[in-house]
């Protein structure tokens, strides 16, 4: 509660704990308030906002409701870009914690893996493996975190190197633990705040680089997506705006909320260890 | 003798977990003279030491009163020389609770001033971080009150984790003389040389020069005394400071600390958990448990003819090269 | 019968690009139920002695043998196992432990890696080891910060007991401790001495603390031996310049006694 407390102190953290809140509500009641494919024409094609109440925010080129697809977009954004951090971060918290735990050659050869993923652009990396493989939630998911484990990498092998100098692995040593237990289960868990500090950014960049695929024509066919819904809209900007604005606006305003969501959690737990 | 500053029922409580860390302690420190406060952890001995300071954490809640008085006997003038308390008037004690130092600690001239009241917000300072704790003290105008780095010098257990690792020794002990004694820093640097020859580190000039990592542990407590010293303090106040070093080293700066009071005429407030340690330096000990003070005297009497059961049983645990071996003890009982 | 035998050990380090030795040409023997201490100033080599032997670092040259076999030629598995009668007591009980570690965790792993209680008899095994070194069995549940610097000194005994060890290193084990704890601390230590036949390698600069408890004393300067034997009259009569040095540094209770 307390931590709870600390975290809505500035008015950043406040903000983005809103939008995120407003995010993941839409995306659980998605099914709920818009039952049935979303993808489906609900009424006569390239229909303005605020024209008609039961389409708000009127029609796409197919005459596809768009609120409806803002909110079941919303879903694939938000999934897509927590599969893909959560996934870069266990990848690279586990590669960072077996290179600095190990040491010497297991060291140099995935530094130097890393250092290869690291010098190829994230987002042509996920480019090429989607055009390989081919578009679905699963690939999306794996090719984002191809580009983004490389940062929780260093991180958790900067911390574990200073880890595993403590008394408690020397400690681990004397009674005989198995070393990767001593790497995973002692040094591991201890090393992973730092680590965690980097979600945000992680998850940012991922749901940035989802819309980005979907945009050009990568992503799942089978979902709708707001990088999807520009693209759509991109043939007819001049005419109908709106059909690329407001999925545009839904995603600089999730970024953001994730952003300031995540810096007020790092504020908040400086502000912590600064008082302990 | 005059006491330099009179303790009168100090009690201090971290709000963190609410239990006293002192409770009601009043102890007068005679002008000049070496007193040892002894506990054991817990004891309160060194949120004592940071009170007295004005250290205590901003979370600390205080009550009590801690008067400052001028000394007299330095000069036959009635004016302090500069570096010990300048512009004090002893018609002024009142100070501000904003004043950077505990809102507590209280000057007096001749009279004891009224008490002011209490207030939580305690000093800016977070605690252990010495040296820098001198430098980071926000400037402000001469006040009436005793000024750490200034009047008190203080010196802290860990001397890797109180001198700043990206400074030359040298300028960290000229800050400290720059910021209280408006000195150039030509005559600063002049003066950290000095110091340095006095806390007898060989080759002052090198050193003058050194990082903090390129110095031994019992090196770097020497730099830190340097840097307590600086302004010339009237208090010197030790916190364990030779608790992490070895017993060789922790017997030359123990030797240093002994000569350096004596030659400046320095009080010393001497922390320690080591009565055998303290014994060896302080004129009198005061005992601490608990949070509470439960026996104060001179160092002969505590060690010869200690009132308290637990001052006796903190002489019967000390492991002397005298005693009686656990060895045989155990051997007897066996 | 000799537990351990240290011969010729040797380890070396750079020091801002220069070799220096931290250990140098040292050798010793420890017999059963018996306690050897090291003393010597801060980087005289005991740490390192004290981790060379445990294999927590590898010596450049000498030899190691415990219980009888060479020690250095263990690996792996084969190590693992070993360490079961080699075991250590740190300075600081509190960096010795994992910090989200509860007492339980710390005492089951133990037991766990050396195949020696099964699961469900270890809670049972914890709660006595707790009770052999003076705790309540109810400490199992609280966290390792929850509880004193004392208690959690004794909980690293326990655990350092619990694989049933020849040889336990205490490596400076009572010198962060406040002195009623550590009298005790040393009893209970003498005590499992004298009933388990532990031997000890006992590390520590306090040449008190050192008489209070150890058969014979190593004193180290620079890496080297200055002098050996017997700890008592080593202390009281030192020989080595270092020697001297540390019983004149060792602060004395002037006491007129009654």
């Amino acid at each position: 509660m307390n931590r709870l407390r600390r975290f809505l102190q500035t008015p950043e953290a406040i903000a983005g704990a809103i939008i995120l809140a407003l995010l993941i509500v839409m995306a659980l009641a998605a099914p709920l308030l818009f039952p049935g494919d979303p993808q489906a024409i609900a009424g006569p094609a390239l229909l303005p906002p605020f024209q008609d109440l039961s389409l708000p925010l009127g029609t796409d080129r197919l005459g596809r409701d768009v609120l409806a697809e803002l909110f079941h977009g919303a879903r694939t954004s938000l999934a897509v870009g927590l599969a893909a951090a959560a996934a870069a971060l266990l990848i690279g918290s586990v590669v960072g914690t077996l290179a600095g735990f190990a040491g010497g050659l297991v060291d140099d050869v995935l530094m130097r893996i890393t250092d290869a993923f690291q010098t190829v652009p994230g987002f042509l990396l996920a480019l090429a493996f989607v055009s390989i493989v081919g578009p679905s939630l699963g690939v999306v998911v794996a090719a984002i975190a191809l580009g983004a484990w490389t940062g929780p990498a260093r991180v958790a092998r900067a911390e574990v190197l200073s880890i595993r100098e403590r008394d408690y692995v020397a400690g681990a040593r004397v009674i005989g633990m198995h070393p990767l237990e001593i790497a995973f289960r002692e040094v591991l868990p201890n090393a992973l705040p730092p680590v965690l500090a980097l979600s945000s950014v992680i998850v940012a960049a991922a749901i940035l680089t989802e819309a980005a695929l979907s945009f050009l024509g990568l992503g799942d066919p089978n979902r709708v997506t707001w990088g999807g819904m520009i693209a759509e809209g991109r043939t007819v900007l001049r005419t109908a705006p709106f059909l690329s604005v407001v999925p545009g606006i839904a995603l600089v305003l999730t970024v953001l909320g994730v952003y300031l969501a995540g810096e007020g959690v790092v504020e908040s737990t400086a502000v912590r260890r600064s008082l302990s | 003798m005059t006491a330099l500053l009179s303790i009168r029922d100090l009690s201090v409580r971290y709000r963190r977990d609410g239990v006293g860390a002192l409770k009601g302690v009043s102890l007068h420190v005679e002008a000049g003279e070496r007193l040892a406060i002894i506990g054991e952890s817990g004891s309160g001995k060194s949120t004592l030491a940071l009170a007295v300071a004005g250290l205590l954490a901003k979370g600390a809640v205080i009550d009590g009163t801690i008067e400052w008085t001028i000394p007299k006997s330095q000069t036959s003038h009635s004016f302090a020389p500069l570096s010990v308390l300048p512009d004090i008037s002893p018609t002024r004690g009142e100070i501000e609770p904003s004043s950077p130092l505990s809102p507590i600690s209280n000057v007096v001239g001749e009279m004891p001033a009224a008490k002011p009241p209490i207030s939580p917000l305690v000093g800016e300072m977070s605690g252990r971080t010495e040296g820098g704790a001198v430098e980071r003290q926000p400037s402000h105008p001469r006040d009436t009150i005793p000024h750490l780095g200034r009047d008190i010098g203080f010196v802290f257990q860990d001397p890797s984790s109180s001198l700043d690792p990206v400074m030359p020794v040298g300028k960290q002990i000229a800050e400290v003389a720059r910021a209280h004694l408006g000195l150039g820093w030509p005559q600063s640097m002049t003066l950290a040389k000095t110091l340095l020859d006095r806390v007898r580190l060989p080759s002052p000039d090198a050193v003058l020069y050194a990082y903090p990592h390129q110095l031994s542990g019992g090196q770097k407590q020497r730099v830190a005394i340097a840097a307590a010293i600086a302004a010339g303090p009237k208090l010197l106040i030790a916190d364990e400071a030779t608790s992490a070093l070895d017993t060789i080293v922790q017997a030359e700066i123990v030797a240093l600390i002994r000569r350096l009071v004596a030659e400046d005429g320095m009080t010393l407030l001497f922390i320690s958990h080591d009565i055998a340690l303290a014994a060896t330096l302080a004129d009198r000990i005061a005992v601490l448990r608990h949070g509470e003070l439960i026996e104060l005297g001179e160092t002969d009497q505590i060690l010869n003819a200690p009132r308290h059961a637990y001052t006796r049983s903190l002489l019967d645990a000390h492991l002397g090269l005298d005693a009686r071996p656990l060895l045989d003890r155990q051997g007897a009982s066996a | 019968m000799t537990v351990l035998a240290v011969s010729n050990l040797a380890k070396r380090y750079r020091r801002g690009g220069k070799p220096f030795a931290a250990v140098d040409d040292v050798s010793f023997e420890i017999g059963r139920a018996e306690t050897l201490a090291l003393a010597g100033p801060s980087g005289s080599g005991k740490s390192t002695i004290a981790r060379l032997v445990l294999r927590l670092i590898e010596p450049d040259a000498g030899r190691i043998d415990f219980e009888g076999a060479d020690f250095l030629a263990l690996s792996g598995a084969a190590l693992r196992a070993r360490r079961a009668r080699l075991q250590m007591v740190f300075q600081d009980p509190l960096a010795a432990f994992n910090p989200r570690a509860t007492v339980a965790r710390v005492l089951d792993d133990p037991l766990r890696i050396h195949n020696i209680a099964s699961r469900a008899e270890r809670p049972r095994r914890i709660a006595a080891l707790l009770e052999r070194v003076g705790l309540d069995a109810s400490l199992a549940s609280r966290a390792i910060h929850e509880i004193s610097g004392g208690q959690r000194q004794r909980v690293a005994i326990a655990r350092a007991i619990a694989t049933r060890p020849s040889l336990i290193v205490l490596d400076e084990a009572v010198s962060a401790l406040d002195v009623s704890v550590r009298g005790q601390i040393l009893e209970l230590l003498l005590d499992l001495q004298r009933q388990e036949r532990i031997a000890y390698l006992f590390i520590s600069h306090d040449l008190g603390v050192i008489r209070a408890v150890a058969h014979r004393i190593i004193v180290l300067d620079s890496g080297r031996v200055a002098e050996s034997g017997d700890a008592r009259a080593v202390i009281a009569n030192p020989q080595s310049a270092i020697g001297k040095a540390l019983v004149a540094a060792t602060p004395r209770l002037t006491r007129s006694r009654p």
